[in-house]
């Protein structure tokens, strides 16, 4: 037998190796947020450079005086907002799917997913035009019935995916017993649920959070979201580097806590629950 | 148009209906939670896609808007034969392909690393993750401002460094994004989408049976013939999954192309070419004709991609 400690070691050290060149350039926008605008711009590097908290300062408002908080506030209604409502629509929909009460419920379950296959991009000027006719251009409650549509798929593979290993037993006694479908959703099948329910929220959150394109061409100065703001940091004139890195990071932060935090529900989310 | 995308195993499984003799009443009230969720999507997904197809055989110009009408397969012409349309979709071919069969391979070699004991485990695990939860338009900005600037970007600022270091003078400070336009896209994408690769065929390694790897051990099979004949094959359905995913997400990419090259250099792919011909030609007609297009060469791509996910399905019912 080899011994196991000799041969694992210098693929421990790769590992780490390569997990550090990864990481690199994520830490690099961390460090060069926290660099003064001259010392962000030199050549070469300035690593050990004074840190400074001067690059956060102007991205909440100081010297130019426009605050970040429209913006992270819009995008914070838009994605919780979204995320609520797909799981209003999600939860019972995938719990009449987990239990097949429906003839040919894999095809309601696979036209669910084929929604998501087909670009959103090719549906933009309806959407647009109908937003310009019914007043709706700007309003940050029309991007969150577009994140809904675009993340109610994944909601429901997910949530079918959890439902279908609540005990059939239980929700049979349940029935038994005269419970009605709430009663049955929120004292049997929430307990056993929550943390796909948890899971599908991260995905849906998160999904919602980075969105660009829907965001740029359908809201302005009132509705206008994160992604939307950290655009407008990049200017043709004067160093920008280590604002738009504080932008970067303070944007990117809800983000990278929620997945960090859930890391093994990000990989059942993001194969819309078919991997366990 | 959706139906049609259904591969033939799904529906063979759908015929596996409950066992009847529920009445037609407690039928619907069974089917009643499914349908406020089926209701949204068809009006929020599938009325754009008819109105976009609608449109696209209109003759609609919104600086123009007296002039409008039918337009018969007009604008169909005008796109399939417009030069910047048939370069945006062989765009779009080689900067999906090659993002993906990248990042699946490097996801491959970083899986494989991962799933291997050792000190801080999880802390690298942690540190490959992280591209994939940094904002999309904020790495893309990363990398176009703080790494690729060709005066004080770290990539030339880190050039500089090592000639100096090494005595010599004149580093080369290539100018990446106007000298490799594409490869600097395909590099932020790549750089963001390893974390999700890896992610997916890491948990298909962890999942795959340890007795046949053990057996294959004492059978004298050496690492290579393991990875090759026991761990290569089990991986299989998980390699389809991750690049087909990923190519449904790269596929509609537009964060990367927007920000780092504003679609210029040859870079333009088909969602940032309809965005552009829809913000600033105003010509629905065509902005729809192109979208209709797209929509038809994602069902091509949906379709294997639903035939993987129904494979992986039918195995949980087995």
């Amino acid at each position: 037998m080899r011994n196991p400690r000799r041969v694992w070691r210098p693929w421990g050290a790769v590992a780490w190796l390569a997990g550090v060149l990864f990481v690199l350039p994520a830490a690099w926008m961390v460090l060069t947020a926290l660099h003064s605008e001259p010392d962000a711009a030199t050549n070469p590097p300035s690593v050990a450079a004074p840190l400074t908290l001067q690059g956060y300062a102007e991205f909440f408002g100081a010297g130019t005086g426009v605050s970040p908080w429209p913006p992270l506030i819009n995008s914070a209604t838009a994605s919780v907002g979204s995320t609520v409502l797909v799981l209003l629509l999600a939860i019972p929909a995938a719990y009449a799917l987990a239990i097949k009460p429906v003839r040919k419920w894999t095809d309601v379950l696979f036209f669910f997913l084929s929604t998501k296959m087909l670009p959103m991009v090719a549906g933009l000027l309806p959407v647009y035009l109908f937003a310009q006719y019914t007043g709706l251009l700007d309003n940050i409650s029309l991007l969150a019935v577009l994140y809904t549509s675009m993340n109610l798929p994944i909601a429901v593979w997910l949530m079918r995916s959890f439902l279908a290993e609540v005990p059939k037993e239980i929700m049979e006694s349940a029935a038994l017993d005269g419970a009605g479908l709430l009663t049955t959703l929120r004292r049997v099948v929430a307990p056993v649920a929550a943390p796909g329910i948890a899971a599908t929220a991260l995905i849906c959150f998160i999904f919602s959070w980075n969105e660009l394109l829907f965001a740029r061409v359908l809201t302005g100065v009132v509705a206008g979201t994160a992604p939307v703001f950290l655009t407008g940091f990049v200017t043709s004139q004067g160093l920008f580097l280590a604002k738009v890195c504080a932008a970067a990071t303070v944007i990117s932060l809800p983000v990278l806590v929620a997945g960090f935090a859930a890391q093994d529900k990000l990989v059942q989310g993001l194969s819309l629950g078919a991997v366990k | 148009m959706t139906a049609r995308t259904i591969p033939a195993p799904a529906r063979r499984l759908a015929g596996a209906a409950p066992a009847g003799g529920a009445s037609r009443a407690a039928r619907w009230a069974r089917r009643a939670p499914l349908l406020p969720a089926l209701l949204f999507l068809i009006v929020v997904t599938q009325v754009p896609f008819a109105a976009t197809l609608v449109i696209s055989f209109l003759r609609w110009n919104a600086l123009d808007p007296t002039h409008r009408g039918f337009a018969g397969l007009d604008n169909y012409a005008t796109v399939v034969t417009d030069p910047n349309l048939r370069s945006a979709m062989l765009t779009t071919a080689v900067l999906t392909a090659s993002v993906v069969l990248v990042s699946l391979v490097l996801g491959l070699g970083v899986a494989l690393l991962l799933d291997r004991p050792f000190r801080g485990r999880p802390v690298v695990r942690t540190m490959f993750i992280a591209p994939f939860l940094i904002v999309p338009v904020a790495a893309a900005l990363l990398w176009k401002h703080v790494l690729y600037n060709p005066e004080y970007g770290l990539f030339n600022g880190v050039l500089t460094a090592v000639w100096h270091a090494f005595g010599g003078t004149r580093p080369p400070q290539p100018d990446w994004i106007s000298t490799m336009p594409k490869i600097a896209v395909e590099a932020a994408l790549i750089w963001q989408w390893t974390p999700f690769m890896m992610l997916i065929l890491l948990a298909g390694l962890q999942s795959r049976p340890t007795d046949a790897v053990e057996a294959a051990r004492i059978d004298g099979a050496s690492a290579w013939q393991i990875f090759r004949y026991v761990t290569l094959p089990h991986l299989r359905q998980y390699l389809e999954l991750a690049a087909l995913l990923g190519s449904i997400y790269i596929v509609q990419n537009f964060d990367a192309v927007f920000t780092i090259t504003s679609g210029g250099l040859g870079t333009a792919n088909l969602p940032y070419t309809i965005y552009q011909t829809f913000y600033q030609a105003h010509d629905y007609g065509q902005a729809s004709a192109s979208g209709v297009i797209v929509v038809a060469a994602s069902i091509v791509i949906a379709t294997f991609a639903l035939r993987v996910v129904s494979s992986l399905l039918r195995k949980e019912y087995q």
